[in-house]
């Protein structure tokens, strides 16, 4: 696999043998590694390349701002160079990377904090910034340039890396300590890629406006490669509430990871190891496991071989176990999800649901749908989605995503949008869903759709209806006003006319006519406004007049008809 | 309301009333007679079809009545200004005359004719005078010829020397003086084809007949007209049509009215009018199955509603030819008879029928 032959902090270096095949293995496997997974990577084109270079510094920011409780503050900006060629710069206000770190974070593969953890993050394989690393290095040949700072009485690091492929370690260029002036601590990245620029749906402009709706408590700086600077300030004061890391639930376990915990656990017996490597199981789950397993819980856990493993799998899909507990998932919160879409799409009307945690496989997620309409938005297209993981935005893959399939099978027309079997809704909306979970399925590794599972995909329409719900009585009033203010339109418009034949016919005054005609509406207006009934009880009337030209079609024939 | 002297006077006593009503602050309306099957009587007595009692209210603040209030308006002006001047327009002209946007909106007053023209009837209502008398005129449509000598506007027209294609008929032909009527009979066709044809061949000459056509169209001028021969002239009136469910409707409203007009029931039906053919009989007797039109579902409806017609119900004769039609789920044009020769119509065919009396009442 490559990640194993890929990890050189290989513990057997008493093996001399096996160590030298290791090396030897190594180096071709780094840029090989890269080359063969680039598409997984998030680098299958030039067009998304650049997306996701930024895309990645950008999470990174994010993640380390709100671990250091720092209200973000991001520059993005991007520059034509000519020839494909852009350089790619990242500032942010995080507290900023240590010296010594510095080189080992973007400049070797796979390193990273989040890895193991199940803690809702954006990152999570410590593959990202490396790979961007690796990816301008590859295209450009040019090293990356960090800047870091980490608080203002100390002085700030610049350094110049490359990736070793052959070793898969960073290669210092260049190495300086420097001044950074107004600026406390943080971080700033600069790379040169080879990418295309290219605005719409799918870019780094759409990235960086999306990236601001759901993160309403940081502020964008972002220049695009046409010179064009847009702020993205913040709508809201206060950090996120910081996610909690949790153990897995047994619920959500795969073979291939209780294999891997079963060799790795310290515990000395498998009682012990259900009930302190795993969240939900306390001393009687987990004697209920064994017992539905039919092992014996004193066993000693690295005893455990394949067979027995999957007869734990079997015990505990038998053993009823609550769900894991949810206080580790941190929405973004109805109130600010709609501050933050409200600031970044102009419309008419906003509204936003954020769901009660629910359970996919043993993991705790939550959803969160918010709706934007009307406004400049055009009337006659499919509705804009917008789809989100951990706040971040998803751009690709929308058809094979489950929030597409959740919107497609809600009933729109009943909340006012009109909608063909099958289809998106149409009208003036933008609908926003994200999925918050301590690790959100994706469908592939390049994260781009949100996977099928019933449990999310039902989720996703209770909160869709929801705030269909809220749209509908909005759109039924509106209407409602509208057409009491067509109504009284009518009369207005009608009236001179009225008047003016009447005048030609009687000789009176015209303007005395209208006058008078303009005080009865006056006075009848609120009658004809609020009196839906009466109105109604004319409309019912329509039909018998339409039956009557029915009637006189039959006599179509007789009369001249020039 | 009660009848004003002339029709000028009756829109101005039309308009006059509403205004006292808006300076009242009464809510303006416009009060006519239902013109739909439900407000349809047929009379036995006098043989025709008459408006029942039952009144619509146009009234202005009624969002469902406003357009119509409006247009009804609108016509009456356009109606007096006419009237003013002495000058006539034809139905299209007023639509024209009327069709504007109404400022600050996307409507029209009328956006299509048939508004113009249901104004037109509504006022006809309100006033108590028709149309014609509105200085309002269908076009022109009706071909006659015969031994006839009429007085139009100042100048004699005699319609037995018209050359190929006869006097046309005016849409108003109330003013129409009869100075000299020489006929035993007045033939009015479907088909203005078929009134060439016997023209022709002097049909009216021979037979000593008058022959009236239109364009597929009865206008009310013809109408008119034929109910004057009818009733001034005391001549019999004889209907020649296609052997289809259309054809007999032509019938069916000549003689009993139509429930668009049954308001002018009185001076435009022809109770006296008997159909002449073509009958299914006829087209037994003569062997023209062959030249048979198969139904389409439109007539197959058609044929249905006018079997169920009160004045057909109690008909047997009627009755009869209906089932015949149906059985043969067919129609056959007047022309079919062309298949006997191209003369046989005015040689053999009408003679035979106006000889032996063979006509459906």
């Amino acid at each position: 696999m490559a990640q194993t032959t890929l990890n050189n902090d290989t513990k057997t270096t008493s093996q001399p043998i096996a160590h030298e095949l290791a090396k030897k293995q190594k180096e071709v496997s780094v840029a090989e590694f890269f080359e063969r997974n680039r598409h997984l990577l998030g680098f299958d084109n030039k067009r998304k390349a650049l997306l996701t270079v930024v895309k990645e510094a950008v999470d990174n920011s994010l993640d380390a701002c709100e671990e250091a409780r720092i209200m973000p503050e991001i520059i993005v900006e991007i520059v034509e160079m000519g020839n494909d060629r852009f350089r790619v710069i990242i500032e942010d206000n995080g507290p900023g990377i240590v010296k010594k770190q510095i080189p080992n974070i973007f400049a070797k593969l796979l390193y990273g904090s989040k890895f193991h953890t199940m803690k809702q993050a954006r990152g999570q394989q410590g593959i990202g910034i490396s790979a961007a690393v690796l990816y301008s290095q590859l295209t450009t040949g040019r090293p990356t340039k960090i800047k870091s700072k980490i608080s203002p009485k100390d002085p700030a690091h610049i350094y110049e890396l490359r990736i070793d492929t052959s070793t898969n370690s960073p290669e210092i260029i260049k190495e300086e300590e420097t001044i950074w002036n107004n600026k406390d601590h943080g971080v700033r990245i600069e790379m040169d890629v080879e990418a295309t620029y290219q605005k719409g749906d799918q870019g780094v402009d759409a990235y960086v406006k999306q990236t601001a709706i759901v993160n309403p408590h940081a502020t964008f700086i972002y220049t695009n490669p046409k010179a064009e600077q847009m702020i993205y300030p913040r709508a809201s004061e206060h950090l996120p509430k910081e996610p909690m890391a949790i153990k897995p639930h047994p619920y959500g376990v795969e073979l291939g990871i209780l294999l891997k915990m079963v060799k790795q656990t310290e515990k000395r017996t498998l009682q012990a190891f259900l009930t302190e490597e795993f969240s939900r199981v306390g001393p009687g789950t987990a004697k209920e496991i064994c017992e539905n397993s039919s092992l014996d819980p004193r066993m000693k856990p690295e005893q455990l071989e394949h067979p027995h493993v999957e007869k734990l799998m079997e015990g505990i899909k038998k053993t009823k176990i609550i769900a894991p507990s949810t206080d580790c998932i941190v929405p973004i919160g109805e109130e600010l999800l709609e501050k933050g879409l409200r600031k970044e799409v102009p419309a008419e009307f906003y509204c936003s649901v954020t769901r009660p945690p629910e359970v996919y496989r043993g993991i705790p997620f939550v959803i969160e749908v918010a709706v934007a309409y009307g406004g400049t938005q055009p009337g006659d297209q499919p509705a804009r989605i917008l789809r989100f993981a951990n706040r971040v935005p998803l751009l690709y893959q929308m058809s094979a995503c489950a929030s597409n399939k959740a919107i497609i099978q809600t009933d729109w027309r009943r909340y006012g949008m009109s909608q063909s079997n099958g289809a998106l809704p149409v009208g003036p909306m933008t609908l926003v869903v994200h999925l918050a979970s301590v690790w959100p399925p994706f469908t592939s590794e390049a994260k781009e759709a949100i996977a099928h599972y019933p449990e999310i995909i039902k989720e996703m329409k209770l909160a869709l209806q929801e705030a269909g719900r809220q749209l509908g009585s909005y759109v039924n009033k509106k209407r409602r006003v509208a057409d009491q203010q067509q109504r009284i339109n009518i009369f207005e418009n009608y009236i001179p006319e009225v008047a003016a034949a009447l005048a030609d016919i009687t000789g009176e005054k015209k303007e005395i006519i209208t006058a008078a005609m303009r005080k009865m509406l006056e006075k009848n207006k609120e009658f004809i406004m609020r009196n839906q009934a009466q109105v109604q009880e004319v409309d019912s009337e329509g039909p018998s007049l339409g039956k009557s030209y029915e009637d006189d079609d039959e006599d179509v024939k007789e009369d001249g008809k020039e | 309301m009660a009848k004003s002297k002339n029709p000028k006077e009756a829109i101005e006593d039309l308009g006059k009333g509403i205004v006292k009503d808006i300076m009242k602050g009464k809510q303006p309306e416009l009060e006519v007679p239902v013109r739909s099957l439900s407000n349809v009587e047929f009379n036995k007595k006098s043989g025709t079809l008459e408006l029942g009692n039952k009144m619509s209210q146009r009234q202005f603040f009624n969002v469902a009545h406003a357009k119509k209030f409006l247009q009804t308006i609108e016509i009456a002006k356009v109606t007096k200004d006419l009237l003013a001047v002495g000058k006539h327009a034809s139905l299209r002209d007023v639509f024209y005359m009327v069709k504007r946007t109404i400022p600050n909106t996307k409507t029209d007053i009328v956006e299509e004719q048939t508004e113009s023209d249901k104004a037109i009837e509504d006022l006809e209502l309100l006033t108590e005078f028709s149309r014609e008398q509105l200085n309002i005129n269908a076009n022109k449509m009706g071909s006659v010829a015969g031994k006839v000598v009429v007085e139009d506007a100042g100048d004699t027209i005699d319609w037995s020397r018209l050359g190929s294609g006869g006097w046309s008929i005016p849409s108003n032909v109330e003013n129409i003086k009869f100075k000299k009527v020489d006929a035993d009979y007045v033939i009015y066709m479907e088909k203005a084809a078929v009134w060439e044809r016997l023209h022709e061949d002097k049909f009216w000459q021979k037979n000593n007949c008058i022959i009236m056509s239109s364009q597929g169209q009865t206008t009310r001028g013809i109408r008119r007209l034929l109910q004057r021969l009818s009733d001034e002239h005391k001549l019999p009136i004889y209907i020649l049509t296609d052997a289809d469910p259309y054809g007999y409707y032509i019938y069916s409203v000549l003689k009993f009215g139509s429930i668009n007009l049954a308001h002018m029931s009185q001076t435009m039906t022809l109770t006296n009018a008997r159909f002449l053919g073509i009958t299914m009989d006829d087209i037994e007797k003569y062997g023209l199955q062959k030249h048979f039109i198969k139904f389409k579902d439109v007539d197959v409806v058609r044929l249905k509603q006018i079997s169920e017609y009160e004045w057909f119900k109690n008909n047997k004769h009627w009755q009869r030819q209906f089932k015949m039609m149906k059985g043969y789920g067919a129609k056959a044009e007047i022309q079919a008879l062309s298949a006997r020769g191209i003369s046989f119509i005015s040689d053999k065919y009408l003679p035979e029928k106006i000889k032996n009396k063979d006509f459906l009442d």
